[in-house]
């Protein structure tokens, strides 16, 4: 540490306050008791009441809920595949335009990645009658979509970074491809997989705007509910409903930290 | 160090060539994630640009059908329209829009690289305990959800907000200031939510730099400064690059920063075609900004590939 200048702690300090400022204010308005948000009135959980209460937020988390474990689990599965692939199976026919697929929806804008999703249901729906209507489904499919890139990144990434030699040596001793995937790779894989399922699960329960495109009328998600609500001003119940995902979110990141050193811990750097 | 990597190199070989031999159960493992990607990430586009030649109509859905089937003379024409690409490119109001959304997206990657630059220097030289702390500080946020973040700068920065509050207790301002509903707080919001995304790569290359490296060029007399220009800047490009691609495509096409935090002027092209798909209702005028933005965009695509190519 020492040799690290006071300047450059001083502007990394700045970058981390920054970063947590907004955090931290709606995490103690949330427990303001006035209803105008910026006048303090004192401390009080009366919005997490009113939270739990409204029966729109607490559906449209529910509808939420549903959609992200799915995808998300849809995802790790597709995710783990495309990983596979592209660093285990060597080179064949259409590769780069995959590693292209796989890479892109990381970063494209997602009023494009929303907008042809639902243009391609309409059309589907017009040509095969399926998906009928939009809804459920459609947002599965779509979510699982950008989200099966995250988990192909972090696998592959992790199946790079790893030694191959237990595969090899599986392989040696007569292992089938089928086997050696479900009995030694995968096992090596799992924590990549995990945080994979993470992600996933945590930016399907993030998105707006994807979801507004290809969702149908009555299948509200918990971000389009908070959007509307939000575009009219700051409410105190959003800040609760804000408090308790941080929370959630803070508790498990801290736990896959501590799992993750744990493991680095037993297998070695 | 040359010898362990060219060695494990020739394992990997060994273990790709071998899975290569099954030929039926190879074809089946790749295929499953290719046409998923194909039918729900790439077919997509071809329906977009496919809808960009239609006209708007009154209509399930609203637009004209491409091709137009005449059952009384067995004739089937083709329909196809650039007008909607003419109006983008003859209206004003589109150049503005896409010319504000690059200009908006590449002044608030400067800044974020700006902020994060410092940081990831800072973990990339801590010590193992506190590089872990750190590092889990720039994550959190980043798993926290993206549309409550930039909720709460809408807390933070209205009329009788934190912000304005303090500033006028300090007796910097006598009145509040309009910060919300500006362009500046359109780039405070994209700095701030897109940080972790600069951070991250900025940190794998900085960790990766050997440090003596600096520590030479001091020794050879070169001052601080100069010796970050000449030695860090350099080796920490791919980061910065990665970084910059990362945060400033996607904020090209940004729609819920400039919505919430943006004024009713705040010009930004996802917003715009938000607007046109979900206000007017002209999906074929929508499918054509798309096409546009998508042209813009793939360059910077295609070279953030490359660069990840050569990073692995």
């Amino acid at each position: 540490m020492k040799g690290n200048s006071w300047a450059l702690k001083l502007s990394a300090g700045f970058g981390f306050l920054f970063l947590y400022a907004p955090i931290i204010a709606l995490i103690v308005y949330s427990f303001n008791e006035s209803k105008l948000v910026t006048v303090w009135g004192g401390w009080s959980i009366k919005w997490y009441v009113e939270l739990f209460q409204n029966e729109q937020i607490m559906n449209a988390a529910w509808v939420s809920l549903k959609i992200a474990f799915i995808s998300a689990t849809l995802a790790a599965v597709l995710g783990t595949l495309a990983g596979f692939v592209l660093s285990r199976m060597g080179k064949f026919t259409g590769k780069t335009i995959m590693a292209g697929w796989v890479t892109a929806p990381l970063v494209m804008p997602e009023v494009i990645t929303g907008l042809s999703l639902l243009l391609l249901f309409v059309a589907m729906e017009s040509m095969f009658g399926w998906p009928a209507g939009r809804g459920t489904t459609t947002i599965v499919i779509a979510h699982t979509t950008f989200c099966l890139a995250y988990v192909a990144v972090v696998v592959q990434s992790r199946l790079a970074s790893m030694d191959d030699t237990l595969e090899e040596a599986a392989m040696d001793l007569g292992a089938k491809p089928v086997s050696l995937f479900f009995l030694v790779t995968l096992p090596l894989i799992a924590p990549a997989i995990l945080s994979g399922w993470l992600l996933s699960f945590t930016l399907s329960l993030d998105d707006l705007v994807i979801a507004s495109f290809v969702s149908g009328p009555g299948n509200s998600t918990l971000p389009m509910v908070i959007f509307s609500k939000v575009r009219l001003g700051v409410t105190p119940e959003i800040n609760a409903l804000a408090t308790l995902m941080i929370l959630a979110v803070s508790i498990a990141v801290i736990a896959a930290i501590v799992i993750m050193r744990r493991q680095n811990r037993f297998q070695g750097p | 160090m040359m010898t362990t990597t060219a060695s494990s190199d020739s394992t990997r070989l060994s273990v790709i060539q071998r899975l290569r031999q099954i030929r039926l159960g190879r074809w089946c493992v790749i295929l499953i994630p290719m046409l998923w990607l194909a039918a729900f990430f790439f077919i997509p586009f071809l329906v977009v640009f496919k809808i960009s030649l239609a006209e708007a109509m009154i209509a399930v859905p609203p637009y004209s059908p491409l091709i137009e089937w005449d059952p009384s003379n067995a004739y089937a024409t083709l329909k196809v329209t650039f007008g909607n690409y003419l109006f983008l490119f003859e209206s004003r109001f589109y150049l503005d829009a896409y010319l504000s959304s690059l200009r908006i997206a590449a002044v608030s990657t400067f800044f974020t690289l700006l902020i994060g630059f410092p940081i990831a220097y800072l973990i990339a030289r801590s010590g193992p305990t506190q590089r872990t702390i750190l590092l889990a500080l720039v994550i959190l946020p980043f798993w926290t959800s993206f549309l409550l973040r930039v909720y709460a700068w809408m807390a933070l920065l209205k009329k009788n907000g934190l912000v304005n509050e303090t500033l006028m207790a300090i007796g910097l301002i006598d009145q509040p200031l309009q910060i919300l509903q500006t362009d500046f707080a359109v780039y405070l919001g994209i700095v701030y939510t897109y940080l972790p995304f600069m951070i991250l790569p900025l940190y794998t290359t900085l960790e990766k730099m050997d440090m003596s490296l600096i520590e030479a060029a001091q020794d050879l007399g070169a001052k601080p400064w100069r010796a970050f220009c000449l030695v860090t800047l350099p080796l920490a490009k791919p980061g910065i690059i990665a970084g910059c691609l990362l945060v400033f495509i996607p904020a090209v096409g940004e729609f819920v920063i400039p919505a919430l935090l943006g004024g009713s002027d705040t010009l930004m092209i996802g917003r715009v075609l938000w607007d046109e798909f979900f206000l007017n209702r002209d999906w074929p005028l929508a499918s054509a900004v798309a096409i546009i933005m998508l042209i813009v965009l793939v360059g910077p695509i295609m070279f953030m590939r490359n660069g990840n190519k050569e990073a692995m």
